[in-house]
């Protein structure tokens, strides 16, 4: 190994840049760092905590605008949430990792026990799921349950298909093939729209509902949301479910879905609250609003909620928790549109607040 | 000279005992903490997956269904397994004839004032992020190859086993992420690794046996047909069996590339998955059987390339004695 003259000459150009990008880059945490303090020592309140959080990747763009927000109010408070999925939030609370987690999919029976300090959910928001179109010269489609679940199990090929046509008497439909975007990774989102497909769909829909689906072979997938979003815009003839805030930001073309009352209703976040309003609340606080009833309610939609202990040895995170949980149920479900979230009916906040009570230190 | 250097080795092992004794204590514990991380991996990862291997063992070691979220999951690992070989294979297939290309141009062929060049460039291959060739391969090479995998299946359609082999199931369509592409991929990274040993073998030729060669008329090719390439071939074959383990193992560049579609298919132009990457893609959700499902398909990816990395040393270790007693 005989180092060059060539060789070391590029490699002190290199090192020379990686000195170069550490330097500005420290100093730009430690000028953050400066206006932080001094924002802390001007705060009145006096909860001092640090709650670490983790899970769902769907509702992290909610949390960070939440903790945001809220370190203005209670700046002794620190938050942070790691994302990593439902699976790893679920994990990592019921290992004691983790103050709070985040989670669209609700604990399995068999895994409730492994919360050795308890386990309560917290309804956060929610966001519709859109069935997301390339298809040049069709801007308005309609879909129900049965067509889509035929659609995604690669029974209906084409565009043109009779299925398709019954439910758009005016659409000039292609002959285009359709190509069936999914999820790669298991999800949230997926597990709600395979739900849906499971209840809307009804006999026609044969594939397993859940974070991960047996699709068929030869299929696209997508990782993310913005995975499939893009798939979505670069396959002609393409259709896929992508979240509300992703498809938007994409400039995806989506279907009206007809819902359990017979309409077709375009996804939106007001169709969203529409079928959380229909959606009776459990005792636990959990809910399912997919294909819930009403004439304006859109049927898909994704639930998320905060999960955590009952018990905490340390009472300041009880309070911070508490206080952090009361800054969601008030100010923080205002700042759900900002970032494509449906708030949540005033009767689950009223039930959601009732339940602040039950966190306790010891 | 000679004596002066005796009296040396003499005046410290005499003097520094104790010394060469910690030492030595100090190295031995270096080397046996590397066995008990390795050992305590296998164990723990073998205990998380446990619920699911034992119960299921044949289930989950030959069944093909992937279903964890049914009512009745199904983990069965032959899909992820055919994925992670079939896209080895095929990088196996590109990047071991270009890198040997590489490696004699460096050694034996090209003039010397390439090599220094060549060998920095290579080197830099090496050292680009394994999630930069993923995207690059997503965002760049897959949709281009869509139209050149089509034009490819269409000309070789006729041939009878090519023909099946490169093509896509139901033709067309797809979006480029495919067994194929992810092989491609993989090439390209595993491509330093081969180069460097090759290199590293092909110098070991006596330069003796090169040159009576090109004295009794051989051409350059020859030279190296007749010398080279047999003095190395248990090197190269350890070289290849290093980069295999490499490619088998790579998991973010082959979850971005390789399409997520699970199946045991001829076609490799479809869509397919390999173990790393389904760890990769479904890890973050994955809870109870589901997790030890792929903490299990860890645990046996970590077997593969165990097994192939044992049977590369072997081989690696065996033309290191076999050069060193005909260097003699």
């Amino acid at each position: 190994m005989k180092l060059n003259a060539r060789r070391a000459s590029a490699l002190v150009i290199l090192l020379a840049l990686a000195v170069a990008a550490c330097g500005s880059s420290s100093k730009k945490a430690s000028s953050d760092g400066g206006s932080g303090s001094t924002s802390t020592t001007a705060a009145a309140e006096k909860i001092t905590a640090t709650l670490a959080g983790s899970g769902s990747t769907f509702q992290k763009s909610f949390d960070e605008a939440v903790i945001e927000s809220f370190k203005k109010v209670q700046p002794g408070i620190t938050i942070s949430y790691g994302g990593g999925g439902s699976g790893k939030g679920k994990t990592d609370l019921a290992a004691g990792v983790d103050q709070w987690a985040g989670t669209d999919s609700l604990v399995k029976p068999e895994d409730v026990a492994k919360y050795t300090s308890g386990l309560l959910y917290w309804p956060l928001v929610a966001a519709p799921i859109t069935l997301s179109y390339n298809l040049t010269g069709v801007d308005k489609l309609v879909l129900d349950g049965p067509t889509t679940a035929k659609i995604f199990q690669g029974e209906i090929k084409t565009w043109d298909d009779a299925a398709i046509k019954a439910l758009n008497s005016g659409a000039k439909l292609p002959s285009t093939k359709i190509t069936v975007v999914h999820r790669s990774d298991a999800s949230g989102t997926n597990s709600n729209f395979t739900k849906w497909l499971a209840s809307a769909g009804g006999a026609d829909w044969k594939l397993t509902a859940g974070d991960t689906t047996n699709w068929p072979a030869d299929e696209v997938a997508g990782n993310g949301n913005p995975g499939v979003a893009k798939a979505v815009k670069d396959t002609p003839g393409a259709i896929g479910y992508v979240d509300y805030s992703d498809a938007k930001a994409s400039g995806l073309v989506f279907a009206s879905i007809v819902n359990k009352a017979g309409k077709a209703v375009a996804p939106s976040l007001d169709g969203t609250s529409a079928a959380l309003a229909q959606t009776t609340l459990n005792a636990d606080l959990t809910y399912n609003p997919l294909n819930a009833a009403g004439d304006t309610t859109y049927p898909i939609a994704t639930p998320t909620w905060i999960i955590t202990a009952k018990t905490y040895k340390d009472a300041n995170v009880v309070k911070a928790l508490q206080a952090f949980l009361t800054y969601i149920y008030g100010e923080g479900q205002n700042l759900a549109k900002d970032v494509d979230f449906a708030k949540l009916p005033a009767d689950f906040v009223t039930k959601a607040k009732a339940q602040l009570t039950m966190l306790t230190a010891g | 000279m000679t004596i002066a250097v005796a009296e040396t080795e003499v005046a410290l092992r005499g003097r520094s005992a104790p010394g060469d004794a910690a030492f030595r204590a100090l190295t031995l514990v270096c080397a046996l903490l590397v066995l008990v991380i390795l050992g305590w991996i296998t164990l723990a990862m073998g205990k998380e997956a446990w619920p699911v291997i034992s119960g299921r063992a044949r289930d989950f070691f030959l069944g093909q269904t992937w279903n964890p979220d049914a009512s009745n999951p199904l983990f069965g690992s032959l899909g992820f397994v055919y994925g992670t070989v079939v896209s080895s294979i095929i990088a196996l297939v590109f990047a071991v004839p270009v890198s040997i290309g590489i490696a004699l141009l460096v050694t034996d062929i090209g003039p010397r004032l390439v090599r220094g060049p060549i060998t920095f460039i290579v080197d830099l291959l090496a050292a680009i992020p394994s999630v930069v060739f993923g995207l690059w391969g997503v965002l760049v090479l897959a949709p281009k190859f869509l139209d050149w995998y089509d034009t490819l299946a269409r000309a070789v359609h006729p041939v009878p086993i090519l023909g099946s082999l490169l093509s896509a199931n139901g033709g067309g369509g797809g979006s480029g992420r495919s067994f194929f592409t992810a092989g491609l991929i993989l090439a390209l990274m595993i491509t330093p690794i081969i180069t460097s040993i090759s290199m590293a073998v092909f110098q070991t030729t006596p330069s003796g046996q090169k040159d009576a060669a090109l004295a009794m008329g051989a051409t350059r090719w020859e030279m190296i047909r007749a010398t080279v390439l047999p003095h190395s071939r248990h090197g190269l074959t350890g070289a290849v069996l290093l980069a295999l383990g490499r490619a088998m193992g790579e998991t973010i560049a082959a979850a971005l590339v390789i399409g997520s579609s699970v199946q045991v298919s001829k076609h490799l132009f479809s869509p397919g998955d390999s173990m790393a990457a389904v760890i990769a893609n479904q890890f973050g959700e994955a809870t109870g059987d589901f997790r030890a499902a792929l903490i299990g398909l860890g645990v046996f990816l970590f077997l593969l390339t165990i097994v192939v990395n044992l049977i590369a040393r072997a081989i690696v270790g065996d033309a290191a004695a076999a050069a060193a007693g005909r260097g003699r």
